[in-house]
């Protein structure tokens, strides 16, 4: 007898169900909800003020939502607190650097809080990012696509497998935009996840990528 | 995958972090100090010059003053990490909060309040101040300027979203900071009687070990909230 086997989706690695969300009068997050498998990129566009960084956020654990939970690998995030926290990397608006730090200065600081790591390993992370002349510059004297950059490298350094990413694409050039979408498409080939608020296309090469229209 | 950082590790990392920023600006750290040391020569300037009458408001004028330039500089304690973001990115470490609170509370008392216990006996001096009530003193500012650090904390930590913060923090900070006057002041004034000071100084470690022990705790559920 022939067994059919049926192929079976992937199992979510992050869950959100029925997230709500009021900012004072406003109905930010009205039931949103996703599943996301690894390896797969989660698309959130939507006009400004639609609630693409609130719900970043929330899911981040940063804001904490009036209802619905966020489960990560079926666990709600809430009460894995650190657990979470460890696989998860977040790049912000604001790139997170101490303006008075160097480059480097930042970094090692930012990833060593979380765990060890060489300094070969940090000028290799500034490099894949174009920016290893940054190093030892304060970051108050870079710009604002320097800043982004570095941000990344500290994502990279962090070997977070969950990468949410609010707006990564601004403040970069072509040749850094194109650079950011290579690093998410090899994370996603990686077995990694993605969590990307843009206003614009993403055009990753290969990995799954799912769309949430936020409005 | 590299092994976790350790929480004591990560409090070393985060002083060491506060500690080299704040001598990237050597000025900032100077204001409070100067502060002191002006407000304690302004009394002797305004009142009269007798010893004896100095050395009877000596101790009310050390202890306010050492009160109010510890409030100085305590709204920069969260608030220019919040602002540039990098709060929220140690939140995200999976450092516990409570831990950080404490560290860059106690990075904060290094570069302002210890500095402060230090000088303390040239503005003691200057208010004809005996020797032996100098380093009682010392001793009760010691306890008194990290507890205050602590109390401040939470304040800083329920203030990170509002702006120009600084005299709501004040008055958040300065009634809670009262038992530290009354019994700072109360030992510096025993020791300039020439009488032991031990118990006041006793009910200041008190304090201290209640303060220590308990307001990163509301410290760091505030911050959970400030970062929102």
């Amino acid at each position: 007898m022939l067994v059919q086997i049926q192929p079976r989706a992937p199992l979510p690695m992050l869950t959100a169900d029925n997230l709500h969300l009021w900012r004072g009068e406003r109905h930010v997050l009205k039931g949103v909800g996703f599943d996301l498998a690894a390896g797969e990129l989660l698309h959130v566009s939507g006009p400004n003020g639609t609630g693409k960084t609130t719900l970043l956020r929330v899911v981040a654990g940063l804001a904490q939502p009036e209802q619905g939970e966020v489960r990560w690998r079926g666990l709600p995030t809430q009460s894995i607190g650190s657990q979470f926290f460890e696989d998860l990397g977040y790049v912000a608006h604001d790139a997170g650097l101490k303006g008075d730090l160097t480059a480097r200065e930042n970094l090692a600081f930012a990833v060593r809080l979380r765990h060890a790591v060489a300094e070969a390993d940090i000028d290799a992370a500034l490099s894949a990012l174009d920016v290893a002349y940054c190093a030892e510059v304060p970051a108050r004297a870079l710009s604002a696509g320097q800043r982004r950059r570095i941000a990344l490298a500290r994502l990279i350094l962090s070997q977070a497998s969950l990468w949410i990413l609010d707006e990564p694409l601004t403040n970069l050039d072509i040749a850094g935009a194109a650079l950011v979408l290579e690093l998410i498409a090899r994370h996603l080939e990686a077995g990694g996840l993605a969590m990307v608020a843009t206003h614009g296309d993403m055009a990753i090469r290969g990995g799954a990528v799912l769309r949430l229209e936020l409005a | 995958m590299s092994a976790r950082t350790g929480i004591l590790r990560g409090a070393a990392l985060l002083i060491e972090r506060d500690l080299r920023l704040a001598f990237r600006r050597p000025s900032q750290l100077g204001n409070p100090l100067v502060f002191f040391l002006v407000v304690t020569t302004l009394f002797p300037l305004s009142l009269s010059p007798l010893p004896s009458q100095l050395r009877d408001i000596a101790p009310g004028v050390l202890w306010v003053a050492a009160l109010l330039s510890s409030l100085l500089a305590l709204e920069a304690l969260l608030k220019a990490d919040a602002e540039d973001g990098t709060l929220e990115q140690m939140v995200l470490s999976g450092q516990p909060v409570v831990m950080l609170v404490a560290a860059k509370t106690v990075a904060h008392w290094l570069v302002g309040g210890l500095p402060l216990v230090i000088i303390s006996p040239l503005a003691g001096l200057s208010l004809g101040v005996t020797p032996q009530a100098l380093w009682v003193t010392a001793e009760g500012l010691l306890m008194g300027t990290l507890t205050l650090s602590f109390l401040g904390s939470v304040g800083a930590a329920l203030t990170i979203g509002v702006r120009r913060s600084s005299v709501l923090l004040s008055l958040l900070v300065l009634p809670l900071a009262m038992p530290l006057l009354i019994f700072g002041a109360r030992a510096t004034d025993l020791a300039i009687a020439g009488e032991s000071a031990t118990g006041p100084l006793n009910l200041l470690g008190a304090l201290l070990v209640f303060t220590a022990t308990l307001a990163p705790f509301a410290a760091g559920a505030a911050v959970r909230i400030g970062v929102e």
